[in-house]
């Protein structure tokens, strides 16, 4: 053990005698939790609805609003994953709102 | 992003750390750093997110998408001990309905398939086999996609969707070895209690080379730096798969299938793939390109004291700290620059804790002259393999390693 790492390794080692107390003894108990629900909705605009409705079933709205700026075509990839790699039930009289929500709101040029 | 908490005020991920003083003050006040936000330097934005503490057995962490949970590490947690905390480790999902109790009498882990005989192993059952332990990083494929330019759809993360943990459990391959793998087998196929919300979705599952999952390496833990696993992170068994991303280390596993054929499920063959070419790194809009799995991991290394814009002294003794990781291999150099890269200097290693684990580094160094100056770190593996100079790209935005650099300025 070296001694010129004071601050960062005493965190590290103070560690392990914990580790290693607790790994003689180690036995796992039940857990049951509840998580955040993630139940906000898409800011106001055309497609609004269309975004809400088919969506968030699968995902929190954070998903697609913390995404990039990102080309029209880019987006119409993403939509389509959505619907055949991860079946997505999106009405096919949807797909055309959701896309225009999208670039509109978060669209690049190209 | 779970309930519109009012934003009490825009805080910068530095001046949330000075605010904060570290880990112990965020967790001792949890509603304070509920209602932070802080910023990220992603290109071209958006970069405000918030600080999240509203997730059971997990502290203050970088909401990134509340359902599924994405959480991130802040970085400054990388700074405090080579170990990652169990409550502040990155959180990573792909579908939403994830079990919410887990009653340890009654769950069963199955092993099944090219077997001589199927196996149905209660948690008690696991624990009375061999125990091991090993230091092991576990990185998401796409740690630090949020920095490829241009950027990419996915989870937008910054360097934070990693940590490194002591694991213990048993080995895979004496589990295997209980059910009696049949000649002919080819991979071994694992699956977690996760499922999606749409029934014909594509369930997670991740596979292994037959002789890969029988290295005596490949893990099934239930115990995390010495704790059970925090549910977000897989109670009550992980899959770990030292060396190689975190899409392997299944989470919740409770199904291993040994196959006679190669998998072909989707979450191999489609999703988690990457160019096959140097550094996985093509240019945006190249086609034609053959893909395969992602696997092993590759050299990063980080200045973790440091942070970019600190106003450092010019002409006084300055300490640079941080870690660093050799991906599949241990570290063998890390190196220093605070010339831009025109020189570099060995740095002093920390503790080995293992080969698949962090290393930290320091160096003591001092900047001549005021003004910028641009610190870099430069990882060389046990195997030989060196950080690049150039970031590489790919369209999923992932195995991002090049040499970091923080801009600082000297006064």
């Amino acid at each position: 053990m070296r001694t010129f790492l004071p601050v960062t390794l005493a965190a590290g080692v103070a560690l392990s005698p914990c580790c290693g107390q607790a790994e003689s003894k180690l036995s796992l108990r039940s857990v049951s939790i509840d998580l955040p629900p993630g139940d906000r909705t898409f800011p106001d605009g055309p497609g609004a609805d269309a975004m809400n409705n088919n969506c968030l079933a699968c995902h929190s709205a954070g998903m697609v609003l913390n995404q990039p700026a990102l080309p029209k075509a880019e987006w119409e990839a993403e939509v389509n994953k959505m619907r055949t790699a991860y079946k997505a039930p999106i009405d096919a009289k949807d797909v055309g709102a959701i896309l225009d929500y999208l670039v509109s709101t978060k669209g690049a040029g190209g | 992003m779970a309930r519109a908490s009012p934003r009490r005020s825009l805080l910068s991920r530095r001046c949330l750390l000075e605010t904060a003083g570290g880990a112990t003050l965020a967790l001792a006040s949890p509603p304070a750093l509920a209602d932070a936000v802080v910023k990220l330097p992603l290109p071209g934005g958006p970069d405000e997110r918030q600080i999240t503490t509203a997730f059971p057995e997990k502290g203050a962490l970088i909401l990134q998408r509340t359902r599924p949970p994405l959480l991130e590490t802040p970085f400054e947690v990388f700074d405090q001990s080579v170990f990652t905390p169990n409550d502040r480790f990155y959180v990573r999902w792909h579908w939403a309905v994830i079990p919410t109790q887990i009653d340890v009498g009654s769950f069963r882990l199955a092993v099944r398939g090219h077997v001589a005989k199927s196996l149905s192993l209660s948690l008690d059952a696991i624990l009375a086999l061999p125990r091991v332990g090993l230091v092991a990083v576990n990185q998401c494929s796409g740690n630090s996609r949020g920095y490829f330019q241009p950027r990419g759809p996915g989870g937008e993360w910054t360097n934070g969707a990693m940590g490194n943990a002591r694991w213990t459990g048993v080995r895979l391959k004496d589990v295997l070895d209980r059910a009696g793998v049949k000649a002919g087998a080819a991979q071994v196929r694992f699956n977690g209690m996760d499922e999606p919300v749409v029934a014909e979705a594509p369930d997670f599952m991740k596979s292994l080379d037959i002789d890969h999952a029988r290295d005596g390496e490949v893990m099934i833990a239930y115990a995390m730096n010495g704790q059970q696993l925090p549910l977000l992170n897989g109670f009550p068994l992980r899959l770990v798969v030292p060396g190689w991303y975190s899409t392997y280390w299944v989470k919740m596993l409770n199904d291993i299938e040994v196959l006679d054929q190669p998998d072909t499920n989707y979450w191999m063959t489609t999703a988690y793939t990457i160019p096959d070419t140097p550094h996985a790194s093509i240019r945006p809009g190249q086609t034609g390109v053959k893909l395969v799995p992602i696997s092993r991991m590759v050299p990063r290394s980080f200045i973790t004291n440091i942070k970019p814009g600190d106003k450092l002294r010019a002409g006084a003794e300055t300490l640079a700290r941080g870690i660093a990781f050799g991906g599949d291999a241990g570290v063998s150099r890390l190196e220093f620059s605070s010339d831009g890269g025109k020189s570099w200097q060995q740095t002093q290693l920390g503790t080995d804790e293992g080969k698949y684990s962090f290393r930290q580094w320091q160096i003591r160094f001092t900047l001549p002259a005021a003004g910028e100056h641009l610190l870099k770190v430069r990882c060389t593996s046990s195997s030989g393999e060196v950080q690049p100079d150039t970031p590489n790209w790919n369209p999923a935005g992932f195995m991002r390693n090049v040499i970091e650099q923080i801009a600082i300025v000297a006064a």
